[in-house]
């Protein structure tokens, strides 16, 4: 179709009317090429249609360009063969595949874009409500055929909702509760047992000269190396015992002190010690606990303090366990007083 | 395509079969018609319609996509999902989930002699021992971030422009679910390496779990199977929901969601043509096909590169989990970012009491938080419907501007979730302006409040501001402004050139049968009479190729 002029050019040829929704006032218009397809030949839209022409100013342009993005393309994916065969290089392989995609799904996107008909096109909306009357008898289907079932035998439909619902609870035993063991007094202790050696990560014991002042390092109950909800920072912060909490006096000797290293916030393991501020500092969140104060959350999110180790130091000069923990590590749960 | 179309030969598939009777029938419609049943396309749609009633799901073929640059972003999210799935059978190829600790003999040096689980052992394989395994690796979990961000824009989209109003509440829904299983699946996916960083999410994830008063302790052991880590069944347990489970889940629901799309059909923009009773674009077949499978190679060939060039997760610096070890600097993926920022910025406010412990500084932040938020974006579409007393069926989508509150609230939210996420860089932000973490920490409390009020009442203002300025349904047009001798300025309207504006035409259905035009006005594939033909005519006419002499 010439704008200018408003001549279609069909070539004589049976021109369908076209429907231009929305411009007859209210009755929406259906599409004559909707539906089935019968022996009365179907609806013709001419080749030069002006909805049909391609969107490209310049076609020839275009076509060269998706010419080139498809040349690229294999290109491309021929690098990445070739990349491949020489044993594979991650950035190589990016650059030659990535190209070759990318280069792909532009000459696609463009030939879509360009090449095929600009349109617009239009389709018609049908209401997704139904008609009263169908709607009505969808809800008739439902109710008076629901009501067959159940009428004058409301005793059998109790029944049948309490066998459904020992079904329901005996189906959780094997899908839920043999996930895993109740959690009885899990959270509540740890392997630390009264008189318990404190090694390190490989078993060894620590002595009592083992630790300049300032220096720490991560402990465990023999036999549970690396254990998750045992492990424990042992610190030594002076020479000499001193008073975390009042109470606990004798927990310190020769001026070691040892927390749990489960932050009390959401359990990441307290690893860093900062010796001037005499701070322990949960990477996680940013939690810092005061190590001369009874490891007294100073900041952050942790609500408690990280609960301490009693120490002593026996005949042959070994670190051992007083007591276990007198309370449970970590963070914070409901059955935890 | 312009071969096809001017070659009246050819006879080959496509929108070529169509045409089959031009060239073996002339001119009459008739003959067309007998013409069909020549071709091979012909005969195996018939072939199948015989069986399965093909030729009925014709309208499908004219499913209108409309012509905007939004509508993409569900298609992104789409194919990152795709390339999640190809990918992560890949990965899954040669992944071993379990966490028995094995010493290490693999490619990668530092580590030798060390001890590590299986699933940190075999992802170091496939970083450094399987050809073409590291950029398959790192472009899995590209796509990842890819596919959540996709998401999350796409869902913001449809929220400013009211997509989500009568009749699409349901596929809202859906679409919230599927951000939801996303980051979930996401998280346990990075969590499958069980390298120091992921297994440290884990064990946060598992005091999050912990904290929910009366059964948190029980789910927890559930879950894990015991005490953190529980035991090493936390492997095979994560991997079977990271792989199977919730893949499957969130391929149903994008059925589902695409199935409404097609019932439903799309909403639009307000336009020329456009009711609420239509949908103008362009059609599935061939346009759109054409443009969206070009879009899924971009998506791919995107994601590709990144995996290649761009490295992410290098968990052989981060070494494999240690419950006892803890690196610096700890970062979930971007998407869990809004989370972690809430957790560090909240108080510690425990609550204790009648023998039980609420862990509110977890439990808030970490749990009802989180839930409120999903909970606000399942409500919502129902929310602004009581609000506004508007219970209509939109099928045109508003401009924001044009729903000043609406958008003021999105943009506040958008701002607040944003300033949470960086909020879980407090220690890197303490760092890098020398100020201390106590300061960062206060002015983010005070940030997630006072930048989202910001926000909102610019946003607001800017909306009134736009939508008081005039709008002209004329299109633009080019004008060719000239000096005369005399130094005066014309300016003259420039002629039309197909491409100019395309949506000055009215919209017309979808042909059918798309039969000749100026070709069978007597004229021959080369030798085209230019005299009778308007030379602009020609230019606008595909596959007439213009003979210049
Ligand atoms: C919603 C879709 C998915 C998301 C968001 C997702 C995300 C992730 C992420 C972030 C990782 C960590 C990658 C790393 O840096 O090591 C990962 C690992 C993995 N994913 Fe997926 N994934 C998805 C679907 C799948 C599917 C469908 C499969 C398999 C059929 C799969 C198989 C794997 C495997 C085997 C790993 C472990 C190997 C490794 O970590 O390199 N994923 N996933
Ligand atoms: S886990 Fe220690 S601060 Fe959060």
């Amino acid at each position: 179709m010439n704008r200018e002029t408003g001549v279609q050019s069909d070539g004589g040829r049976i021109h369908e009317p076209v429907h231009v929704p929305g411009h007859a006032s209210g009755d929406r218009p259906i599409p004559e090429n909707h539906g089935e397809v019968s022996d009365s030949p179907l609806p013709l839209v001419a080749l030069d249609d002006p909805h049909l022409r391609p969107a490209a100013k310049n076609v020839r342009h275009t076509e060269r360009w998706i010419a080139f993005l498809i040349a690229l393309a294999a290109l491309g994916f021929a690098g990445y063969g070739a990349v491949y065969w020489q044993g594979g290089q991650p950035q190589l392989e990016g650059l030659t595949l990535g190209i070759g995609l990318l280069a792909i799904g532009a000459a696609l996107a463009a030939w879509g874009k360009y090449l095929l008909p600009r349109g617009p096109f239009v389709e018609e909306r049908h209401d997704m409500r139904s008609s009263d009357v169908e709607r009505e008898q969808m809800a008739a289907a439902v109710i008076d055929r629901g009501k067959l079932v159940m009428r004058r035998r409301g005793f059998l439909g109790k029944m049948l909702a309490g066998a459904a619902g020992i079904l329901g609870v005996v189906i959780a035993f094997p899908v839920i509760r043999s996930l895993g063991p109740l959690p009885k007094l899990a959270l509540d202790k740890t392997n630390w047992r009264k008189g318990s050696y404190l090694v390190t990560i490989h078993g060894r014991k620590i002595k009592e000269d083992d630790l300049e002042v300032g220096g720490i390092i991560t402990v465990f109950p023999p036999g549970y190396e690396g254990n998750a909800m045992d492990q424990t920072v042992l610190l030594r912060a002076s020479t000499s015992p001193f008073t975390t909490k009042a109470g606990r006096e004798t927990w310190t000797p020769k001026g070691y002190v040892a927390y749990s290293k489960v932050c009390t916030h959401a359990g990441c393991p307290v690893g860093l010690y900062q010796e001037q501020t005499q701070q322990l500092l949960c990477p996680c969140h940013q939690s810092m606990f005061d190590v001369l104060d009874g490891a007294q959350p100073v900041f952050g999110p942790a609500p408690r303090p990280l609960p301490q180790l009693p120490l002593m130091i026996d005949s042959e000069g070994y670190l051992r366990a007083q007591q276990p923990y007198d309370q449970p590590v970590g963070p914070g749960f409901w059955e935890r007083s | 395509m312009s071969e096809t179309a001017t070659s009246k030969e050819s006879t080959t598939t496509g929108q070529g079969s169509s045409s089959v009777g031009i060239g073996s029938g002339g001119s009459g419609t008739g003959a067309r018609h007998q013409g069909r049943f020549d071709s091979a396309t012909e005969r195996a749609l018939g072939w199948l319609d015989d069986r399965l009633g093909v030729g009925k799901g014709r309208s499908l073929l004219d499913k209108i996509f409309p012509d905007h640059w939004s509508f993409l972003l569900g298609e992104i999210a789409l194919y990152s999902f795709v390339v999640l799935v190809l990918t992560g059978v890949f990965l899954s190829l040669y992944f071993v989930p379990s966490t028995k600790e094995i010493i290490y003999h693999g490619a990668y040096a530092p580590l030798r002699g060390k001890l590590v689980s299986e699933a940190y052992a075999s992802t170091l394989k496939i970083s450094f021992s399987v050809r073409g395994g590291m950029v398959i690796r790192q472009m899995h979990h590209w796509a990842a971030d890819v596919f959540v961000g996709a998401i999350a824009i796409h869902m913001m989209r449809i929220f400013f422009t009211g997509g989500f109003r009568k009749p699409r509440e349901l596929n809202w829904m859906v679409g919230v679910t599927l951000l939801m299983l996303a980051i979930v699946n996401g998280f346990l996916g990075y969590s499958l390496p069980y390298d120091l960083v992921s297994g440290t999410g884990l064990r946060i994830a598992y005091s999050i779990i912990l904290s929910i008063p009366l059964v948190g302790s029980y789910l927890a052991f559930f879950l894990f199977g015991g005490v953190f880590p529980g035991n090493g069944i936390i492997e095979p347990r994560m991997f079977i929901l990271h792989v199977l489970i919730v893949p499957i889940i969130i391929a149903a629901l994008i059925g589902a969601h695409l199935f409404m799309l097609v019932r439903q059909k799309h909403a639009q923009f307000p336009g020329k043509g456009r009711t609420e009773h239509n949908v103008v674009g362009s059609p599935l077949y061939p346009t759109f096909m054409a443009k969206t499978l070009g879009l899924f190679f971009i998506v791919t060939g995107v994601l590709w590169m990144l995996g290649g060039l761009v490295q992410i997760n290098p968990i052989w610096q981060y070494g494999p989990y240690q419950p006892y070890k803890v690196t610096y600097a700890v970062q979930p993926d971007w998407y869990m970012g809004w989370l972690d920022g809430a957790m560090r910025i909240m108080p510690s406010w425990e609550f204790t009491g009648f023998g039980h412990t609420i862990p509110l500084e977890v439990l808030l932040p970490a749990v009802l938080f989180p839930g409120l938020t999903f909970t606000l974006f399942y409500a919502w579409p129902f929310v602004e419907a009581r609000i506004t007393g508007d219970r209509a069926v939109h099928n045109i989508l508003d401009f924001p501007r044009y729903r000043p509150k609406r958008t003021a609230l999105g943009a506040a939210g958008v701002a607040f979730y944003f300033t949470l996420f960086s909020a879980s860089a407090t220690d890197v932000l303490a760092n890098f302006f020398q100020v201390s973490l106590n300061t960062v920490l206060w002015s983010f409390r005070f940030l997630v409040i006072a930048v989202p009020v910001v926000v909102g009442i610019v946003t607001y203002r800017i909306c009134k501001e736009l939508a008081a300025m005039p709008v002209t349904d004329e299109p633009k047009r080019s004008v060719i402004l000239s000096r005369t001798e005399e130094g005066e300025y014309v300016m003259e309207e420039a002629s039309i050139r197909p491409g100019d504006a395309p949506d000055d035409l009215d919209p017309i259905a979808v042909p059918a049968r798309i039969g000749a035009g100026v070709e069978d006005a007597g004229l021959d594939e080369d030798g085209l009479d230019k005299e009778d033909i308007p030379g602009e005519l020609l230019d606008k006419v595909p596959g007439v190729r213009r003979v210049t002499t």
